[in-house]
C-alpha cells in the first residue's frame, strides 16, 4: 500500500512542554489509522502541525513523498488534507451550502453561484452515502449531521487524508455508528483517514492500525487483531488500568435533593422536561440514562440554577430551592460539573489557578474583606494538580492552553474539593483519557462512600451502568423508570432510551 | 494562618490574563505609533513641510521646557481618567462610548456644588471637605450616567454601546442649556456659556505657583494603581473580569452578572466624571461649555492603544497629551496645521483595532490562539 503521509522527527516545544518530541508517523492510502494517548500527550498538536496550523520546531512532513512545508491550512487543504475539528467551525445562521462554500466561493458573473453548488453537494451526498439537505440552517442540525456538513466540507475542498479529532466525544451511540458507516465507505473510495479518540472500544472495531503516544513521543503502532483494550491502555497510560469500577453497595441515608413534577423549556420555548419527579440520597449515584436530546441539559441547568424553570419543586434537604440562583445552590452545598465545559466550566483566558476557585473565590482562605489571597489560590492549585494530575508546566498558564483533557479535569478537581453536599455530574469524564476516567471514576464513588449524593447524566451507557447505584431512563422530557443498576441489562436499558420499551418495574 | 504569610513566598504569579511579557502585549501599539509617525512624515513633507523640523518641534513643545512638560500633564489627567474610565468598561465587557457625557456631568455637578453649597448651607464649608464634596458629587453624577445605560443592559439587554451614545447627547444638550441658563455665570460683563467661578473653599490649591501643573495628574497616576489593584486583586475585580471575560461561566460562578455589569458602568461613569470635576476644580475653577471637547471620545482611542491595562493607558495618555500639547509648537515652527496631530492620531487608532495590518507589516506572527479551538470537543 502507499504511503500518503508521512511524518518524520516532529518536535515541537511549548514554553515548558515538549508536546511532540521527534514524532514519526504514517498514513497509507484507504486505510483508518486511529490515534491514541492520555491527556495532553500531543495527539492534537500533532494534528495541527500536519494540517499547518502550527509549525513544528524540527522535523519533516511528506506528502505522497514529496517533502512539503506548510504555512496555513490553506497550504494543507492544497495538498488535500481536510480536517474537522472537535470544535465545528461553522456559522450557524448560515445554511449547509453557504458554510460549506465559505472560503472557496464559486463565482458565476460575480455572483455566488449557490446552484452549482448545491448540485456539486448532491453528488458529494450520492458517491460518500452522506445524506444532507443543502438549504438547511445549520443551527437547526443536531450534532451528528453538524459534524456530517464539517466532513463534507473537507470532501467538497478535495481531501484525500481526512483528520478526525475526538468526533464521537458528543456523538449518541446512533450518531456514532451512523459516522462509522460513513467513515468506511469514505475509506473504500480511497481516502485515508486519521482518527482520535479515548474511547478503545471503537478503535479496535474501526481502525486498521493503531499509534499510541504518550508524552509527546510514539509509543508503538499495534494491529488492532493482536491487540486489547487492556493492553491499548497500559500502553498509554504506562502503568496497567483497571477498566472496572469496584465499589461496595450503597448506604443509602437521608435524601439529599428531590426534584417534584418538575416542567423546564429549551432556549425555543419548547418544553423538554416534562414532569420529572425524582430523589437522590446521601451516599448512593442515581444515574440518568437517555439518548442526548431528551432534555437532560435542560434538567440539569434547572437543577443547578442556570436555567429558569417553568413549575414543579427542587429541594436541598428540606429548604426549597425552586429557581434559586447557582450561588445560593452552591452555599448549599451543591456541586456541578457542567455539560459544557467551555461554556459555563471555565474563564478560558483565566490561569488555572483562578479556575480552580472559580465558585470559591469570595470566601476565606481565597478572599479576604474583598481581596484575593493569592498565596492561598496558589497554593489550592498546586495542591489539587498534583490531586488530579493536571498536566501542565506551572499553575499559572491560561486554561486555554491546556489539552482538552486537562480541560475537564480541572473543573472535575474543582468541584470534587469542594465541601459539598451533593453532585450533579454532567458528562464528567466527557474527552477524558482512561486513566483519568479510571480515577475520577474512583473519585466519584469515593464521594458517594463519604455520604454525598450524586447525580451523573452520562451519553456512556457504560459510564452509567459502571456508576449507578440507581437508574433513570429519560425519554422525551419525562423520567420513564428508576430501576436499580443491577436488576436491568444494557440491553433492556438501550430499548428504554429509544422509547421502545415500557418497562414493568416502575419507580422503585 | 498569619503564620502561612510568613513563609517563603511562592514566586508571584504573572499577570493573570496574559502570560506573555510586557513587550509583547505592546509590541502592536508600539509598532503602531510608530507607523503612524512614518506616514504622519510622509503627509507632512507632501504639505509641504520639513518632517524632521516638525516633529522636533512636536517634542519641543511637549518635553523641550519645564512649562512645556507641566503642560503636557495638564493634558495628560483628563486623559489618564477617562482612559481609565472606558479600560474599566472593556474589562466588564461593556463599551462605554459615553464617556464625553459623562465627563460634562461630571463637571457641571463639581462646578455646581463648588459656587451653589456655600449659599445653600448659609454657611463657608471648610476647604477640604468642600473639595471632597464637589469632587464626590461630580463623580456621582457620572456614575449615574454611566450607571443608566448600565442598568438598561442588565435588566433588557439594550445594548450600551447605542445607549451610551444616546446618553452622550442629551448630557451635551442639557449642560449647554444649563450652562446658557440657570447656571451661567451671572455677572454683567459674562456673555460666555460658562458656570460662575466656584468658591475658593472647593478649589484644589496649585503646586508650583505660576504653573498649571496640578494634584489631578498625581491623582491620575495613584487611580491607575487603584484601577489595577481593583481590577486584579480584589473580589469584585474578579467579578467585573469574569463577567467581562465570559458570562456564562460567571453566572455559573455564582457572579450576579446583571449587578455587575451596573457597578462596572457605574464606576467607569464615576471616573469620567472624575476627569470633569479634577478640570473644574483643579484647573479651570469652573465650567465652560466646550472646554472638554473630545477627552471622552479620545479616551477610547488611549483605552484602546493602552490595551485597557491601567499601565498602558498611562503611558497612551502621556503621548496623547505630548502631542496636543507639542503641536502649537509645531505649528508655530513649521506652519503645519495643528490638525495633522489628528491625523496621526487616527492613524494610531487603525493601526491599533486593524492590528493586522501592522502584524503584516513586521512580519509578526499571529497568537497562536486560532489553535485553541482544534483542542478538545465543545457543543
Ligand atoms: N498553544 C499552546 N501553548 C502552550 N502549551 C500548549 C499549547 N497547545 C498545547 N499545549 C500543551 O501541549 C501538550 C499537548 O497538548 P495536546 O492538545 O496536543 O494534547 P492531546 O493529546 O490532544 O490531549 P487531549 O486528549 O486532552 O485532547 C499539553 O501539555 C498542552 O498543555
Ligand atoms: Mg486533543
Amino acid at each position: 500500500m502507499d504511503t500518503v503521509l508521512e511524518v518524520k522527527g516532529i518536535t515541537k516545544k511549548f514554553p515548558g512542554v515538549l508536546a511532540n518530541d521527534h514524532v514519526d508517523f504514517n498514513l497509507r492510502k484507504g486505510e483508518i489509522h486511529a490515534l491514541l494517548g492520555e491527556n495532553g500527550a500531543g495527539k492534537s498538536t500533532l494534528m495541527n502541525i500536519i494540517y499547518g496550523l502550527t509549525s513544528p520546531d524540527d522535523g519533516e512532513i511528506l506528502i505522497n513523498g514529496k517533502a512539503t512545508h506548510f504555512h496555513s491550512p490553506k497550504d494543507a487543504i492544497a495538498c488535500g488534507i481536510g480536517m474537522v475539528h472537535q470544535h465545528f467551525m461553522l456559522v450557524p445562521v448560515f445554511t449547509v451550502a453557504e458554510n460549506i462554500m465559505l472560503g472557496s466561493e464559486k463565482l458565476r458573473n460575480g455572483v455566488l453561484d449557490i446552484v452549482q453548488v448545491n448540485k456539486d453537494l448532491k453528488e458529494l451526498s450520492t458517491q460518500y452515502g452522506l445524506e444532507i439537505d443543502p438549504t438547511s440552517l445549520v443551527h437547526d442540525l443536531p450534532v451528528g449531521i453538524q459534524q456530517r456538513v464539517e466532513i463534507i466540507k473537507a470532501l467538497y475542498r478535495k481531501a484525500e487524508i481526512l483528520i478526525l479529532d475526538e468526533p464521537t466525544a458528543v456523538l449518541t451511540p446512533q450518531e456514532v455508528e451512523d459516522l462509522f458507516i460513513i467513515i468506511r465507505k469514505l475509506v473504500d473510495q480511497g481516502i485515508s483517514v486519521i482518527f482520535i479518540t479515548h474511547k478503545l472500544k471503537e478503535v479496535l472495531s474501526i481502525a486498521d492500525r493503531i499509534t499510541v503516544m504518550r508524552g509527546g513521543k510514539v509509543i508503538a503502532t499495534d494491529d488492532p487483531k493482536q491487540t486489547n483494550e487492556q493492553a491499548l491502555a497500559s500502553q498509554m497510560v504506562g502503568r496497567t488500568v483497571i477498566l472496572k469500577v469496584d465499589k461496595t453497595p450503597a448506604k443509602p441515608g437521608d435524601v439529599v435533593l428531590s426534584v417534584k413534577d418538575l416542567h423546564v423549556q429549551d432556549d425555543r420555548k419548547i418544553e423538554t422536561v416534562r414532569g420529572v419527579s425524582f430523589e437522590v440520597r446521601k451516599g448512593e449515584i442515581l444515574g440518568i440514562a437517555g439518548v442526548q436530546g431528551n432534555g437532560q441539559t435542560e434538567l440539569a441547568e434547572a437543577m443547578t440554577g442556570l436555567r429558569h424553570a417553568i413549575s414543579g419543586e427542587i429541594r436541598i434537604q428540606d429548604q426549597n430551592v425552586f429557581n434559586h440562583p447557582p450561588r445560593d445552590l452552591v452555599e448549599k452545598g451543591m456541586g456541578h460539573i457542567p455539560e459544557d465545559r467551555q461554556k459555563h466550566g471555565f474563564v478560558m483566558q483565566y490561569p488555572i489557578s483562578d479556575n480552580l476557585v472559580l465558585c470559591s473565590y469570595y470566601v476565606s482562605p481565597f478572599c479576604r474583606r474583598g481581596v484575593l489571597q493569592n498565596s492561598a489560590i496558589g497554593t489550592n492549585a498546586e495542591n489539587l494538580i498534583k490531586r488530579f494530575d493536571i498536566r501542565t508546566p506551572s499553575p499559572y498558564v491560561p486554561t486555554s492552553k491546556l489539552s482538552g483533557g486537562n480541560q475537564q479535569k480541572v473543573i472535575v478537581a474543582r468541584e470534587l474539593s469542594r465541601n459539598i453536599k451533593f453532585l450533579v455530574a454532567n458528562q464528567p469524564t466527557r474527552g477524558l483519557d482512561v486513566g483519568s476516567i479510571e480515577y475520577i471514576h474512583h473519585e466519584i464513588v469515593q464521594m458517594r462512600d463519604e455520604g454525598i449524593g450524586v447525580v451523573l447524566i452520562s451519553a456512556e451507557l457504560d459510564e452509567i451502568m459502571a456508576l449507578s447505584d440507581r437508574i433513570a431512563v429519560m425519554y422525551h422530557g419525562e423520567i420513564v423508570a428508576i430501576l436499580p443498576a443491577d436488576k436491568v441489562t444494557r440491553e433492556e436499558l438501550g430499548l428504554m432510551m429509544a422509547g421502545s420499551l415500557k418497562p414493568e418495574v416502575s419507580t422503585i | 494562618m498569619d503564620k502561612e504569610n510568613l513563609k517563603p513566598q511562592e514566586p508571584t504569579p504573572p499577570e493573570p490574563i496574559n502570560d506573555s511579557k510586557f513587550i509583547n502585549i505592546y509590541l502592536v501599539p508600539i509598532l503602531a505609533v510608530v507607523t503612524a509617525l512614518i506616514l504622519g512624515a510622509f503627509i507632512i513633507w507632501w504639505v509641504g513641510g520639513n518632517p524632521l523640523l516638525a516633529y522636533k518641534g512636536l517634542l519641543q513643545g511637549a518635553f523641550g521646557s519645564v512649562r512645556a512638560l507641566s503642560e503636557t500633564t495638564v493634558w495628560a489627567s483628563p486623559y489618564i481618567f477617562a482612559g481609565l474610565a472606558v479600560a474599566v468598561g472593556f474589562k466588564g465587557g461593556l463599551f462605554n462610548i459615553g464617556g464625553e457625557g459623562q465627563l460634562a456631568f461630571g463637571a457641571v455637578a463639581a462646578s455646581w456644588a463648588g459656587y451653589a453649597l456655600p449659599g445653600i448651607f448659609h454657611a463657608q464649608i471648610p476647604p477640604i471637605l468642600h473639595i471632597l464634596l464637589s469632587v464626590g458629587i461630580g463623580m456621582l453624577a457620572g456614575a449615574i450616567w454611566g450607571g443608566i445605560p448600565g442598568y438598561l443592559k442588565a435588566k433588557t439587554g439594550a445594548h450600551e454601546v447605542i445607549n451610551t451614545i444616546m446618553m452622550n447627547y442629551i448630557a451635551l444638550n442639557l449642560t449647554s442649556f444649563l450652562l446658557n441658563g440657570p447656571m451661567k455665570d451671572p455677572s454683567p460683563s459674562n456673555v460666555i456659556a460658562r458656570t460662575p467661578l466656584i468658591a475658593e473653599s472647593a478649589r484644589i490649591p496649585a503646586i508650583f505657583p505660576n504653573y498649571r501643573f496640578h494634584w489631578g495628574f498625581i491623582l491620575a497616576l495613584a487611580l491607575a494603581f487603584g484601577v489595577w489593584w481593583l481590577l486584579w486583586k480584589t473580589r469584585l475585580g474578579f467579578e467585573i473580569r469574569t463577567t467581562g471575560l465570559n458570562p456564562d461561566a460567571a453566572k455559573y460562578a455564582g457572579i450576579d452578572v446583571a449587578k455587575t455589569i451596573v457597578i462596572a458602568m457605574s464606576l467607569s461613569g464615576a471616573l469620567a466624571g472624575l476627569a470633569g470635576a479634577i478640570e473644574v476644580t483643579a484647573l479651570n475653577y469652573r465650567h465652560e461649555l466646550g472646554f472638554s471637547s473630545g477627552y471622552g471620545f479620545d479616551a477610547i482611542a488611549i483605552a484602546l492603544l493602552g490595551k485597557n491595562h491601567p499601565l498602558g493607558v498611562v503611558l497612551a495618555s502621556l503621548l496623547f497629551a505630548a502631542m496636543r500639547n507639542g503641536a502649537t509648537k509645531m505649528q508655530f515652527l513649521t506652519q503645519i496645521p495643528v490638525d495633522i496631530i489628528s491625523i496621526i492620531q487616527a492613524l494610531i487608532l487603525l493601526f491599533v483595532s486593524a492590528d493586522a495590518i501592522v502584524r503584516y507589516i513586521y512580519r509578526i506572527r499571529t497568537p497562536q490562539e486560532r489553535v485553541v479551538y482544534t483542542r478538545g470537543w465543545g457543543k
